[in-house]
């Protein structure tokens, strides 16, 4: 909509400038800890895969033999063996895990040596994932690239073989974008499973050969239907950066990665996520990766309409957190929600106001819309309908991912006819609502600018209030979803490590160095036909 | 008295039906649907919508009759029957009967990581316009989120001295809820602290029959509001107290 909600510059200005100021705080932790799974990702990219004779991964054994290393880095004494020994880094890997190797520290002399070397390993390392990158690109060019908003689905069988079934008969009736469901808890899992997988419960495990036969399907079936079908996963959880480096090799584009998820609903320690989170999002950046952001997640806990602004404040944290890391604002795909209860006069009304807010606050952003969930009723009648509001909403304040709501949901994971009707629904209302968004100006002093204004004056206010007490303390107060976190406690607390002062880690800066730039460029859509 | 799906007319029988087949939508879909919903005993078939949604499965969406009754007054079994009592009734209830607050810990347990029905009954704001136990004067509620193990609530709830424990569970995908509920009850039982607790388990595929058998005092299943649960609790804790 253009001209759209006349905005107060001024606290949009403010509201990044306290963003900077809370990213700031935690950076001074991030930057001088390292934890287990940053060191284990680090030897992921150097090359190591596999599990030892107990299923257990190698870059975990060699992690927990190692523990005295860590806050020097693993990388230099990886490497150093590496050299010795004469050895490929699988090799010394599993050299190490079964104990006939050991790793040491560098002598000082070895030092400069070693180093160059690692650095020209991360840099190879690194290489991998920009040929992932180009290959995207060159499908995407070869391909069209979907029109917006994109039509996401998930798929969760638990079975990775069902998925591809489920996930090609979608992108064939119109989906755009497939999200793997993980199985539930697998981001308490300090490791990350190996090999394909048939059973999960509420969803399929995240194993680097799942995101292959995924990807491979998606291809196959992006190739039948003319349009470059993405691919989404999840990075969060206590092996965050080591998920997040598979899927930049196996072509993932996109993956859930927010700032605080794993803090406040999974009780994922804080100094642990925030530098797990930096990697991780260093690597999709890096990949070129659009990154989802989770902010639907406090409006099934706190109320929409109050708590709406918690929505807005987080998402201009993880715009900073983001940005530190190298993504660009096409690969910020940030979140929001249509969750305002039903009953709840002009809930459409407040529900534009909300999404034409984050268009304009994040204009260069991917944002992406979540779908009603918590007031979704068993009538699945009704709940279409909802979800066709959901749809109508997202099209016209001109969204850019929509996860597309369904009509069983919390009923059961979705269906294949589920899924076709939720994709109809989308397609519909897209095609028919296409430029209506356009055709209209929002009334200066409607009610939409006014809620609009309120959710505004609101986040500035709490941000402010973040900024000023910090982070970590505004977690431990319950400043988001009502949920409070110490930052001493939590899953994987035991696993951050403060870095030594001659800490060595050559992929922070080889993930920087000479990265591509700018969203991959497709052929214009074709003329998408109902089937 | 029996009685039949209506549609329009008293005992017509109809019923509306959707589903997928695994065949493609071929000249022959429409009458394969049909055949199968007359297999399965229903008549005057009409398919209103027999649609390919990818090349190896069709979608329908039929209307057909059935014959079959049923008798409302001959179904039986184990259904909660709470009398529902309103906010201040609770409290007062509570008040007189307990002397004392009643204290309820809840919690998502083992791998479920969904807070969204245990929030919806605990959480001071509630649903549906409904408070949640939170905000009961008479009532002291620690809601403990998700993925608590079972040990975890245990011990917390000896340790607050707590009358209920509230447990929630949403995935029931391969009966993982079976399992997790089973280790809770076997928790209880190992410690010899079964009896001291009202044990009362919810989710949206929970119902007081399938709690029961696994040995809790009541399920509550999809859309139960927090007064629903704290009037149950509140006439049970007040049948304990009497007793």
């Amino acid at each position: 909509m253009e001209p759209g909600i006349r905005l107060d510059e001024h606290l949009v200005l403010r509201a990044r400038a306290c963003a900077r100021d809370i990213a700031d705080g935690v950076w001074e932790h991030v930057d001088k800890h390292t934890t287990d799974s940053v060191e284990r990702t680090s030897l992921r990219l150097l090359g190591v895969t596999g599990v030892n004779d107990i299923d257990v991964p190698l870059v975990n054994v060699i992690v927990e033999q190692s523990r005295e290393l860590l806050s020097g880095g693993i990388v230099g004494p990886f490497v150093a063996l590496l050299m010795r020994s004469g050895r490929d880094a699988q090799e010394v890997a599993e050299a190490v895990a079964s104990g006939q190797l050991s790793l040491a520290p560098v002598p000082p002399e070895q030092r400069a040596q070693v180093e160059r070397t690692a650095t020209e390993l991360a840099l190879r390392g690194v290489g991998r994932i920009d040929a992932v990158r180009r290959r995207r690109e060159e499908l995407v060019a070869a391909l069209a690239d979907p029109i917006t908003p994109w039509l996401y689905v998930i798929v969760a069988t638990g079975n990775i073989h069902e998925d591809v079934v489920q996930a090609k008969a979608a992108a064939r009736a119109g989906a755009d974008v497939i999200a793997v469901i993980r199985t539930t808890a697998q981001s308490l899992l300090d490791y990350v499973p190996y090999g394909l997988t048939t059973e999960g419960f509420g969803g399929t495990y995240a194993t680097q050969e799942n995101f292959r036969l995924m990807r491979a399907g998606l291809d196959e079936v992006g190739e039948e239907v003319g349009r470059y079908i993405r691919l989404c996963n999840y990075a969060s959880g206590l092996c965050m950066p080591e998920i997040a480096a598979m899927g930049s090799l196996e072509r993932l584009d996109m993956m859930l990665n927010d700032s605080m998820y794993g803090i406040i609903f999974r009780n994922i320690n804080m100094r642990r996520t925030f530098v797990d989170q930096y990697l991780a999002r260093l690597l999709n950046a890096r990949a070129g990766i659009i990154i989802n952001t989770g902010e639907d997640n406090y409006l099934t806990t706190a109320d929409a309409l109050e708590k709406g602004y918690t929505v807005i404040s987080s998402d201009f944290i993880n715009e900073e957190f983001a940005s530190r890391a190298g993504l660009e604002p096409w690969q910020m795909g940030i979140g929001h929600a249509f969750e305002i209860d039903p009953s709840t006069p002009d809930q459409v009304l407040y529900q534009i106001a909300d999404a034409q807010l984050v268009r304009q606050l994040f204009p260069a952003a991917s944002p992406k819309y979540m779908p009603p969930t918590k007031y979704m009723p068993g009538d699945i009648f009704m709940g279409h309908i909802i979800d066709a509001m959901f749809n109508f909403t997202g099209v016209f304040t001109g969204q850019h991912i929509q996860l597309l709501g369904m009509l069983t949901e919390a009923l059961h994971t979705p269906l294949m006819q589920d899924r076709y009707l939720s994709i109809k629904n989308a397609k519909y209302i897209f095609e028919s609502c296409r430029h209506l968004g356009e055709q209209f100006t929002i009334k200066p002093g409607s009610l939409i600018e006014q809620r609009a204004a309120d959710v505004l004056r609101k986040a500035v206010s709490q941000l402010e209030r973040v900024a000023d007490i910090g982070l970590f303390k505004a977690l431990e107060l319950g400043e988001f979803a009502d949920v409070t976190r110490d930052p001493e406690g939590g899953r994987g607390h035991e696993g951050v490590i403060a870095r030594a002062k001659d800490y060595f880690n050559p992929f922070y800066a080889a993930l920087r160095e000479g990265k591509m730039s700018g969203s991959p460029r497709g052929a214009s859509p074709t003329d998408q036909s109902a089937c | 008295m029996y009685v039949k799906p209506y549609g329009d007319t008293r005992d017509d029988g109809l019923v509306q039906l959707s589903f997928t087949l695994p065949v493609p939508c071929t000249a022959k879909a429409t009458d394969i649907g049909k055949q199968l919903l007359e297999r399965m005993g229903f008549h005057d078939v009409a398919i209103a919508e027999a649609r390919g949604i990818d090349p190896e499965y069709t979608f329908y969406v039929a209307f057909a009759r059935t014959d079959t009754t049923i008798d409302p007054e001959q179904v039986t079994g184990d259904y909660l029957e709470v009398e529902m009592m309103d906010y201040s009734a609770i409290n007062s209830l509570l008040e007189k009967e307990l002397r004392r607050k009643l204290v309820v810990v809840g919690a998502a347990i083992e791998s479920d990581a969904h807070t969204v029905g245990i929030d919806a009954i605990m959480n001071m704001k509630g649903y549906a316009g409904n408070y949640g136990l939170e905000r009961y004067p008479q009532i002291t509620a620690l809601n403990m989120g998700s993925q608590i193990p079972c040990e975890q609530l245990v011990h917390t709830a000896v340790e607050m001295g707590a009358d209920a424990i509230l447990v929630s569970q949403v995935v029931t995908q391969k009966n993982i809820h079976v399992q997790n509920l089973t280790k809770l009850i076997e928790l209880l039982e190992a410690e010899g602290l079964r009896e001291r607790f009202i044990l009362v388990v919810g989710g949206p595929r929970i119902n007081n029959a399938f709690a029961k058998e696994l040995g809790y005092d009541a399920g509550f299943g999809a859309r139960t509001t927090p007064l629903e649960v704290a009037s149950f609790l509140a006439q049970e804790a007040k049948r304990r107290a009497s007793a």
